[in-house]
């Protein structure tokens, strides 16, 4: 089963990194840029059954820093994805 | 008088010869060096250091990868039970990835790497690491960092400073960090986790170009209070 882990920056911690190709899309003359937040794609390819609970864990523990980060997870399939949300 | 500090080497540390080093000078005993992939640290510590460096490439985040190491978990078993923690830079990253202490570093608010010794003023001088300094003194010690931009939320911040547990502020506009924080201890006082390398800022006066001296105080301030415990 493939699962997908964004993690972000939260909303309101500094994000230099973005910042920074913010500004150099705008050097390469790109209008209308508002913003640009950088976060991190992890894709994991688990046994499938492996429960919602169980990839929370892994963000929680190592995936994703949750003082300066938040994560969203994805799996293959809308009900997957449901399903393992209500029990997440 | 017996002195047991280990020093812990993960895979990319690169100051943890400069901590055992300085450890040795101050205190006159040798540090016991430690691997990372040891499930037990020695017995009867008196401290343990966790050194600077780059610990697995900074993969995923800086610290993280070496928070979840078989010796972390004796780590924080150990500062459970009240042995004393120190880690400097990159050992500062874990300590808050190991949740030992609160926040986390970010980038640089500059992007860029800081290497260059910077001011710092002494804010906790009651902790067993800062006896030997006077509170509101400025000191002068290396930093060498790329995310080195301490960050908490307010409430946290707010609690830190209300409980005194800020050891060191930058004097200086430094690397964007959250009210100039550079060290910060543990509620218990007795884990400290700093940017700036104490250990780099150990020799006398007279060599002004290795770096300072006045690193030298923190380790001094560890043998006192072990001393006078």
């Amino acid at each position: 089963m493939q699962v997908r882990v964004l993690v972000r920056l939260k909303p309101g911690v500094l994000d230099p990194q973005g910042r920074a190709v913010h500004h150099a899309l705008e050097g390469l003359g790109f209008a209308g840029v508002e913003d640009v937040r950088i976060g991190r794609l992890i894709e994991l390819d688990v046994a499938d059954g492996t429960d919602r609970a169980a990839i929370t864990a892994m963000c929680e523990k190592l995936l994703a820093n949750t003082v300066i980060e938040s994560f969203t997870i994805e799996t293959d399939g809308e009900t997957a994805g449901q399903t393992a949300g209500a029990q997440g | 008088m017996a002195f047991r500090a280990a020093v812990i080497t993960f895979p990319g540390s690169n100051c943890d010869r400069d901590m055992a080093s300085a450890l040795e000078a101050v205190s006159g005993q040798p540090a016991i060096r430690v691997w990372h992939g040891d499930a037990d640290l020695p017995s009867g510590l008196d401290l343990i250091a966790l050194p600077g460096g780059f610990s697995y490439g900074d993969y995923l985040r800086s610290g993280a990868m070496a928070a979840t190491s078989p010796i972390m978990r004796a780590v924080v078993a150990a500062a459970d039970r009240g042995v004393p923690v120190l880690g400097v830079c990159n050992g500062f990253q874990v300590l808050t990835e190991a949740r030992l202490l609160p926040g986390a570093l970010l980038r640089n608010a500059g992007q860029r790497f800081i290497c260059r010794t910077v001011a710092l003023t002494a804010e906790n001088t009651a902790s067993l690491f800062t006896s030997a300094y006077t509170q509101g003194e400025t000191i002068r010690i290396p930093v060498a960092h790329h995310d080195g931009n301490y960050y908490a939320d307010a409430d946290t911040l707010d609690r830190i400073e209300g409980e005194g547990l800020v050891a060191f502020r930058y004097a200086e506009s430094c690397n964007g960090s959250a009210r100039d924080i550079a060290g910060v201890l543990s509620a218990n006082g007795r884990v400290l986790g700093m940017m700036p390398h104490p250990e780099r800022a150990i020799e006398p006066a007279a060599v002004p170009a290795l770096g300072g001296h006045d690193g030298r105080r923190l380790f001094e301030s560890i043998l006192a209070q072990l001393t006078t415990a």
